[in-house]
């Protein structure tokens, strides 16, 4: 009666790789609403897109990419059977999220404040473009930031499982996936920050 | 997973070097007047950089034709996808 669990590493890394074409097309999707109201609306969008800090998308462009680091480094770390590293690493990676999410706090929070979110009076008397600009930023970065937060759920989860040693050099499929889940967001980041914040 | 490729820390460390750069390059260029180059400029170092993440960061180029196919397919999907629809929109 020597059962050993079943296990299919490359199945699940297919599994999580389907799970992120499909996220690709959602995202590629309001890319290409971009695209299509930046042919239609070009003053409008470099009027309402240089309303946008660039400096704070820089920032967070910046935090993104050494929090993908951190968490490249974790799959390495975890290979090698570095237990505490893994840890460590993927520690820093959750900072770099809660970093992101402040900065975007506050970006989010000056923008409200200065009557301009979706449905305000002050987008609803200007110009149709740029409201169609700023209800495509909050949709796009409020997607975003989502994944941001359950990327870092997970990671913090998988980090609990690496502790307790479920998460070690011979299996380590859940760290891989959470990896590749956070990298996804770096992604998409990666097309957001020039496209609202600096092209316009 | 014994055949699974490690990629050592100083070859990550060497690629978020280049994506740093890239990024510090992208802010460089678009603060110049380039008109619609601009756009262009700036995705297409932004492809640049996420061939970058998905090629060493997710493992992409060490892994089998598979997932390789898979995400060229998706990609094509995409693209197929921005295509038709600029058909459109352009020539309307």
């Amino acid at each position: 009666m020597n059962q050993t669990a079943h296990k299919d590493y490359f199945g699940a890394k297919l599994g999580m790789w389907l799970f992120l074409f499909t996220e690709l097309l959602l995202f590629g999707g309001l890319f290409l609403l971009y695209a299509v109201y930046l042919k239609r609306y070009p003053h409008e969008f470099a009027t309402a897109g240089r309303q946008l800090d660039w400096t704070l998308g820089a920032a967070n462009t910046v935090i993104l990419l050494t929090s993908s680091l951190s968490v490249a480094m974790a799959v390495t770390a975890a290979q090698r059977g570095e237990t505490r590293r893994v840890m460590a690493m993927i520690g820093g990676t959750i900072l770099c999220a809660a970093g992101f999410m402040s900065i975007k706090y506050f970006e989010w929070s000056a923008k409200i404040g200065h009557g301009i979110y979706p449905g305000s009076e002050q987008l609803k008397s200007g110009p149709p473009g740029e409201s169609v600009f700023f209800s495509l930023y909050y949709i796009t970065t409020g997607i975003h930031g989502l994944h941001v937060v359950i990327g870092a759920l997970l990671l913090a989860w998988i980090a609990l499982k690496a502790r307790s040693g479920a998460v070690n050099a011979s299996d380590y499929i859940l760290l891989e996936n959470g990896a590749l889940y956070w990298h996804l967001v770096d992604l998409i980041w990666i097309f957001i920050f020039p496209l609202y914040y600096l092209v316009l | 997973m014994n055949e699974h490729h490690i990629i050592s820390y100083r070859k990550l460390t060497g690629i978020w070097l280049v994506l740093l750069l890239l990024t510090a390059l992208t802010v460089a260029i678009t603060r110049v007047e380039l008109g619609g180059y601009k756009v262009l400029a700036a995705l297409t170092i932004a492809c640049a950089k996420a061939g970058l993440v998905i090629a060493f960061f997710m493992h992409m180029k060490y892994e089998g034709r598979l997932l390789r196919w898979l995400l060229f397919l998706a990609l094509l999907t995409l693209a197929i996808f921005i295509g038709l629809t600029f058909f459109d929109v352009l020539y309307r």
